[in-house]
């Protein structure tokens, strides 16, 4: 099963397995793992489950398509960055095996 | 904190689930149960009325946290198990079973319930309410093609289902007490807009009704008839009339109750001992100088934090902007804050086109809520301008040539 590294803002890195198909959000939530709320549940309404997604990565899953729910969400979004993507919106694939996202200092 | 010391939370819903994860997160070591009166872990309610109607997603996806995740975290769940009565001087909780559960410190997590409709024939068949899996279990049955839906209440609950509904095919009548769709939870632009929007799917909507009864052939309901003498024709009948606080364990153990547990923003209820969280409470709302009862997840997610930051010897987290959504059809919904002391309300953008936003002022030009309908940059922006008490002028809000960056700024 491919492999998440999520960073806490602190540095704490939590590892764990993410089921192809499973959202980044909810790798993090169903493993318990701080800085993500996801207070919508994956809806993509909320803007609480922001992370960075390390350079490494970034080519592979892209940023937010211009003009989507996401781009708008994140362009308000406290302390949003290039790199930011909302992890509801990132699907796991076996290509992500390995993927390493930071999270923000909150998400509120 | 004592690896001996027990926290026992009553009610397994959106709060009282998010408390028990949070508590672990935060790293409480000691005892923790969570007990649940439904058969199933904690789950997220806002699909009932949409996907989980339409037959989309699974049991898994729906529940809050996998279903190993308590054992694994050694949390005592226990499902279908409901609390008689709490012993505060004794600090123990009572079960229906009999069982006595000792606690250190104890969370009422209790939600709300949805209101009745005592009038005659209230307990036919086919009559039902949308609170829980197994009340959205039973509409999906009744949501075929051509099935005639009768909606009693155009709150969010009726006119989400109204929505899933006619999506579904059914016929839908949605039959409203007050003079317009979402009176209590709405601004007047907002309830125009979904109002054209459901008449224009073929939602039938009669305002200013009241029910007199339910009429039904072999036990089950048949026909919804109004005070007026009309007769609505129906297959089945879903009462959504708003919901109310379920502190009844509270009131009866003395504790402060005033429409919900009364509670401060530690989720401290007026014993030391007893935490309250979620839609059974009463809370305060600083940025509006007010104490309310919310009934959303964000508020239940919040105030489950602010309870496990307490227990855990954590700071307390920054007070959050209220916050709720509705999807019905393809519209996106998002409020921000809550229309307290609006001195004007302004409309931006056309809402013919179906995306703009309703923003309410202060007199001195506060933002104090934001109303964003598939707009969800004024939304985000809101929310912001909202927390930071940010003042406009109404008639650059109502410039859709003024960005939003720029007035948000």
């Amino acid at each position: 099963m491919p492999k998440v590294t999520y960073v806490e803002y602190n540095g704490n890195e939590h590892t764990v397995d993410v089921p192809v198909g499973t959202s980044v959000m909810r790798g993090a939530v169903d493993n318990n793992i701080p800085g993500i709320d996801a207070d919508c549940g994956g809806e993509c309404a909320c803007a609480t489950c922001h992370v960075y997604v390390d350079a490494a990565w970034l080519p592979m899953i892209g940023t937010p398509v211009p003009g989507s729910q996401e781009a708008a969400m994140l362009s308000f979004a406290a302390v949003a960055q290039p790199d930011s993507r909302l992890s509801c919106q990132i699907t796991m694939t076996q290509e992500l095996d390995g993927l390493l996202v930071r999270m923000p200092e909150g998400q509120h | 904190m004592n690896k001996s010391e027990r926290v026992v939370i009553v009610g397994a819903g959106h709060a009282g689930g998010s408390a028990a994860a949070l508590l672990r997160q935060y790293g409480w070591q000691g005892l923790l149960t969570l007990i649940g009166a439904e058969p199933v872990p904690p789950y997220q309610r806002p699909p009932l009325s949409k996907a989980w109607l339409k037959g989309d997603g699974n049991l898994a996806d729906l529940l809050l946290r996998p279903a190993a995740f308590y054992q694994n975290s050694h949390i005592d769940f226990r499902a279908s198990c409901r609390v008689a009565a709490i012993d505060r001087a004794a600090r123990t909780v009572s079960l229906k079973t009999g069982e006595c559960l000792p606690y250190d410190h104890l969370i009422l997590a209790t939600g709300s319930h949805a209101r009745s409709l005592p009038v005659p024939g209230h307990n036919l068949a086919g009559i039902v309410e949308l609170r829980t899996l197994a009340d959205a279990d039973r509409l999906r049955t009744m949501l075929r093609p051509n099935a005639r839906i009768a909606i009693i209440g155009a709150g969010y609950i009726g006119l989400e289902v109204a929505a899933s509904a006619r999506m579904l095919g059914a016929e839908v009548v949605v039959i409203e007490r007050e003079s317009r769709v979402l009176a209590r939870v709405a601004s007047l632009p907002l309830a125009e807009f979904f109002h054209r929007h459901h008449a224009g799917v073929g939602v039938r909507i009669i305002l200013n009704a009241t029910v007199e009864e339910f009429c039904g052939t072999a036990g089950r309901v048949a026909e919804v008839r109004l005070s007026d003498g009309a007769a609505i024709p129906c297959d089945a009948v879903l009462v959504g009339v708003g919901a109310a606080p379920s502190d009844a364990l509270a009131r009866t153990a003395g504790l402060a109750c005033t429409n919900g547990i009364v509670v401060d923003l530690a989720a401290r209820t007026s014993d030391a001992a007893i935490h309250a969280i979620g839609d059974c409470t009463h809370r305060p709302l600083p940025r509006y100088n007010r104490t309310v009862r919310l009934e959303s997840v964000p508020n239940a997610i919040e105030q489950a934090k602010q309870a496990a930051a307490d227990l855990c010897g954590r700071a307390l987290p920054a007070p959050e902007v209220p916050w709720f959504w509705s999807d019905q059809y393809d519209v996106r919904l998002q409020i921000a804050g809550l229309p307290f002391d609006v001195a004007e309300i302004v409309v931006r953008g056309d809402p013919e086109t179906g995306s703009f936003a309703i923003f309410h002022l202060a007199a001195d030009g506060a933002v104090q809520a934001v109303e964003a309908v598939s707009a969800p940059a004024e939304f985000m922006a809101g929310r912001m301008m909202i927390a930071r008490r940010k003042q406009v002028v109404a008639a650059r809000l109502r410039d859709v040539s003024c960005s939003i960056r720029e007035l948000a700024a």
